[in-house]
Parts: C-alpha cells; structure tokens; sequence
C-alpha cells in the first residue's frame, strides 16, 4: 500500500481556503500528477487572480502570476518561449468565462500546448460571491438576489462543450469533484492531459466542477448535495473531446 | 557596413532581431502594421516566434509569458491599443519583467484618426497604466536614431528589470531613409537572466515565483526601490540633442518628427540672424530637465515648444525647470495634421517677433 503524503508541489502552510472549499482538493489533484509524472522541476503554475491567486501562497514550484483572465496569454508567451516546460493555468468561473473569454477561446483556437484547468463553482469567490458567467438560472448571489433572471443576465455558459466546438483542442473533459468516483476520474483525466502535453500533442482542457460553501451559504456537506442534485445534471460530466482516441 | 533603405517601422523590427528579440506578440492598427507583419516572417528566420494575438491585451501579456521565461519580447501598438496594453505594462512593472513595447502614435483620443500625432505623450511618460510606475521612453527623430535605440533597449530593460517603450510618431513610421544596421546580437536567454523561469541544464529544483503580488510592507519596499530607479535614470541615462544653443535667444524644444520640422525652420530664421537653437529630448523619460534648468536665462528670452499635440504636454515638463525665468510658447497640429516647414518657420518667427503668444 502506498503511504500517503503530501504532494511535493503543495508547502506545508496550512490552507487559507474556506472549510470544505474544493479548490484544497483540485490543487492537490493537480500536485499528485505532477508527482507521479515527475514533473516537479519542469512544472510552471500560470495563476491568474480570483480564490485561484491564494495558490502563490501554497504552491511549490516556479510560478507566473497573470493578471486577471489573461493566464492562457500569459502562458502562450511562455510556452512557446520555454517549449519543454509543462504549463498549466488553474482559472475559476469568472476569470475564464468572463474577463478571460477572449483569452481562453484565442489560445484553445490556436491549439497552444499547454493544459488549462478550469474551476467551476458558479461564483466569483474572492471578491464575495457575485454572479459568475455560470451562475445556474435562479440561483442566489449577491448580484442576482432574487436568482438569476435569464432575461437580464442570460444562461450560464457551458465552457467545456464551447471550447470543445474549436477544431484545435485535443483533450476536453469535465470532471465533477463532489464524489470520490468523480474525484479519481478528475485525477486521471489531469494526468492525460498533462500527458497529452508533454507528448507535445496540443490544446487540452479540464474542466472541474466544484463547490463555494461560503458563498453558496450552505455547509460543506450540503454543497455536495446541491451539486449532485442541481450543479451536475446542468454541467454534465464526461469526454466533451479526445482526438487520439477519435484517431 | 553597408546601409539599406528601410521603412520606419520596418527599420524598428529589424533593429530588434538584430537587439535580440526573440518573441512578438501583436494585434493590427495603423500605422504601425509593418512591425507585425515584418516579423510574422523574420522572426522564424532567426529561430524566433511571431504570434499575432486575439487582442492587444493578450498580445501584452503574451509578452509578459515570454518575458517571464527569460526571451527577449516585443509589442508594438498605435494610441488605442497602447490603452488595451496598459494592463499588461503594469504588470510588466510590478512583476519587473523586461519588454519593449512600440508606440507608433497616431491622432487621439478615442479612436482619434490614423495620421501622425503626438498626443500619446502624456500617457507614455505619466501614466502607462495604473499603481504609479514608470517606463524609460525613447523618441527617435531619424530612423538610424530609431534602429540604434531599439536595438539597445533590452539592455536598459534587462538592466532595469523594466519596460521599455519607443514612441515613435506614425510618420516616422511610415518614411523610408538610409540606416546602418548593427550586428546580431547573441540571443542568450540564459546568460545572466538569474530571475527568469527558464530551465538551465543540470539546475537542482528551485520553485521560483515571478508575480506583481506582494505583501504590503513588501510592495512600498518595491515602491521605493522604483522610485530610487527612477532617480538613477534622471542621473546617468538622459539622451538629448542641443542644437545652436551657445548663443541662443530663443529655445525651440521638440521631439520626434516636429523636432525635424522645427530644425528646419531654425536653420532658415539663423540665415537671417536670429539666434535660436533647440532642445530635443530623445529620452522623454528620463526628461533632460539640466538641458532646460541650465539655460543661460540672462540670454535666453523664450521657450518654444513645438508638438504635434493640442494643447502641448511636454511643455509640463519644460516648465518645471524654466519656472518663471522664461515665457514658454507653443506652436503645434494636432488630430493627424501635419507640421510643414512654412507654417513653423512663420510660426517660430512670429514668437520671436512678439507678434503671437
């Protein structure tokens, strides 16, 4: 039996984000891959800013912080630069699916070689849980607080399903986190993606469905509930794209 | 060496492959569209990489990727991009990654129009983007001028850990002359670029993080180390042009495509005695406030400052350091209409004939 141990890209200082908060889990997902691919040195973090910016305090290894949806640029001018690196951004809802809208389609339609990870959790976290470009059709935030009305504010956006229109990208899934089924799933389609990567064979993309007790304002053991009952169903689960297998 | 006939904006791309530049990033505007389209296909020759970006922000902060993993990176814009890039130059700043960014300005603002200007001034030596920074910027008059600061600007960049910018005006850009163009460069990214995320062979694992994110002790700490940059550059990198000025009476002070106009006209009003000379800044930043401070005002009985922008803006500077020992005058175009020689040549004799203000 393997022991279990910390990840060697995550420091030892304990987690600023909230109790039952999924992105400790994601960013720990994303350090056990690395690890198994022994890419600790070669790895470089792109963080972008939202709860995600919380990683330049908790992730180990060479890291570019990116202003706010600009990470697949910024990880664009990086890679083509430094093409044996494994890059990888780590974005959540607002800053990929909204001020990052042009960035994301631009570097998925290029095909750039690099891996993005995509956080869904409906909201923005870091800035007091407004109404994210995900945000499901009624739910409350604190810019929509009686739901949001489709009628102002449109439908939430399907990032993996869009990205997965382009002819460019290789590997497009979306993984849901609230189930250890889902979780190991998650593990395993990072680790093709990065594998896909390395193997210099393009685009790829992860989307992670995951939770914001705090600005759900639902304890953490609810959130999975609510995830199960109404997040998954509308963001369904599985291989939006997979060239080399189509081949 | 022998010298070619080159474009303006061409001459800048080539001055940059041969300063070792080795990855671009742009989006089209006029009227600095050669730039981009000159290295979609050189910098594959040398090896490089010509990405034309979805934006001029992405653009920017391709830029800033390339930067941060230690290869000598470019941008070039016109005014309204130059806006879209200010994000991006401010994290360049706060992250101390070095770039050269090129502004070949146009008539503003707003979408303004696509003929020369010089309006951008204010916006390049202030404030290219919020948190208070600033950038070292270059104003060539000549292209040979152009060719020799572009190819020496990463070394200020990387020196400084800075952005760099060139503002050129758009017709300077647009112009064919004569220019020597210097040796390539070795583009060395690993050399001495310690700071830069690249890998160097046999290295251990070293976690190493290059962001704009400081704690706030830590951030004024920055702030402060800037600010005493700043100072440096205003003590050793100051680059200016003073033309006739022993026994002038009047100060033309120009930049750029108007400090060719205003030569010009100086020359044609000395045939006929009046003594007038020039100050032409080539660093607008740092400002050569000596030049202006030092001024013999017993002699000197005005300044005349003379841009292609309405109303002035180097004409701040200038008065910083003139105080009130001389009256400063302006003349200038404005929108994309062009300086011609007649008109500055009457317009600079007027002043000096007390005739206009």
């Amino acid at each position: 039996m393997a022991e279990y141990k910390r990840p060697s890209c995550l420091k030892t200082t304990p987690s600023g984000f909230c109790p039952g908060c999924m992105h400790s889990l994601s960013t720990k997902l994303i350090a056990e891959v690395i690890d198994d691919l022994g890419q600790q040195q070669n790895a470089c973090h792109i963080v972008p800013v939202g709860c995600s910016t919380l990683n330049l305090l908790y992730w180990k290894g060479d890291i570019v912080g990116a202003a706010h949806g600009r990470a697949p640029a910024v990880a664009t001018g990086f890679k083509r630069t430094n093409p044996e690196r494994l890059v990888f951004t780590y974005q959540g809802d607002g800053d990929l699916a909204a001020i990052g809208l042009a960035e994301i389609i631009g570097a998925a339609n290029r095909g750039e070689n690099f891996t993005v990870i995509f956080a869904n959790n409906q909201t923005y976290g870091m800035t007091g849980g407004q109404m994210a470009p995900t945000t499901l059709i009624g739910q409350k935030t604190t810019t929509t607080r009686f739901g949001r009305d489709a009628a102002t504010t449109g439908f939430p956006m399907k990032m993996a399903e869009i990205i997965s229109e382009l002819e460019a990208p290789v590997f497009v899934a979306r993984y849901a986190l609230n189930t250890p089924k889902g979780i190991n799933e998650a593990r395993k389609g990072i680790k093709k993606a990065f594998e896909l990567q390395l193997a210099g064979k393009g685009f790829t993309f992860i989307e992670l469905l995951m939770n914001c007790p705090t600005n759900w304002g639902m304890t953490p053991l609810q959130s999975l509930d609510y995830m199960e009952s109404t997040t998954v169903p509308f963001f369904k689960p599985g291989v939006y794209k997979d060239k080399e297998a189509d081949k | 060496m022998a010298k070619v006939f080159m474009k303006g904006n061409e001459a800048i791309a080539e001055a940059a492959v041969r300063g070792g530049c080795r990855f671009f990033a742009g989006y089209p505007i006029t009227p600095q569209n050669e730039i981009p389209e000159y290295l979609s296909w050189r910098l594959p020759e040398v090896g490089g990489t010509f990405v034309q970006g979805e934006s001029e922000v992405a653009s920017i902060n391709m830029v800033y990727g390339a930067a941060a993993g230690g290869c000598r990176a470019m941008t070039s814009s016109s005014g309204p991009g130059i806006s879209l890039k200010a994000e991006g130059i401010s994290y360049l700043a706060g992250t101390k990654l070095p770039a050269v960014i090129v502004n070949i300005s146009r008539g503003g603002p707003g979408l303004g129009s696509i003929q020369p200007a010089q309006s951008d001034y204010f916006q390049a030596t202030k404030a290219l983007g919020h948190g208070g920074f600033k950038v070292m910027v270059f104003a060539p008059a000549t292209l040979q001028e152009a060719v020799d600061l572009t190819y020496n600007a990463w070394e200020y960049a990387e020196r400084d850990r800075n952005p760099v910018m060139i503002l050129m005006d758009g017709c300077l850009g647009a112009i064919m002359e004569l220019v020597e163009l210097p040796e390539m460069k070795t583009a060395d990214r690993a050399g001495t670029k310690t700071w830069a995320l690249q890998r160097r062979e046999g290295e251990a694992r070293l976690d190493r993080m290059l962001t704009p994110y400081f704690p706030e002790a830590m951030l004024e700490y920055e702030n402060t180390t800037r600010g005493k940059l700043y100072e440096k550059w205003a003590e050793n990198d100051v680059m200016v042009e003073e033309f006739m000025l022993e026994d002038a009476e009047y100060v033309v002070a120009a930049y750029g495509i108007s400090a060719r106009v205003a030569k010009e006209a100086i020359l044609r009003l000395r045939e006929e005695g009046f003594k007038v000379g020039m100050i032409r800044p080539i660093t607008l930043n740092p400002f050569p406030k000596k030049s202006f401070a030092n001024l013999d005002y017993s002699q000197v009985k005005g300044i005349i400052d003379i841009e292609l922008a309405i109303p002035a803006q180097m004409k701040d500077d200038i008065a910083l350091e003139v105080k009130d020992r001389a009256p400063i005058y302006t003349y200038g175009r404005s929108g994309g209409v062009l300086l011609d020689d007649e008109s500055t040549y009457i317009a600079i004799k007027k002043i000096i004939e007390g005739g206009a203000k």
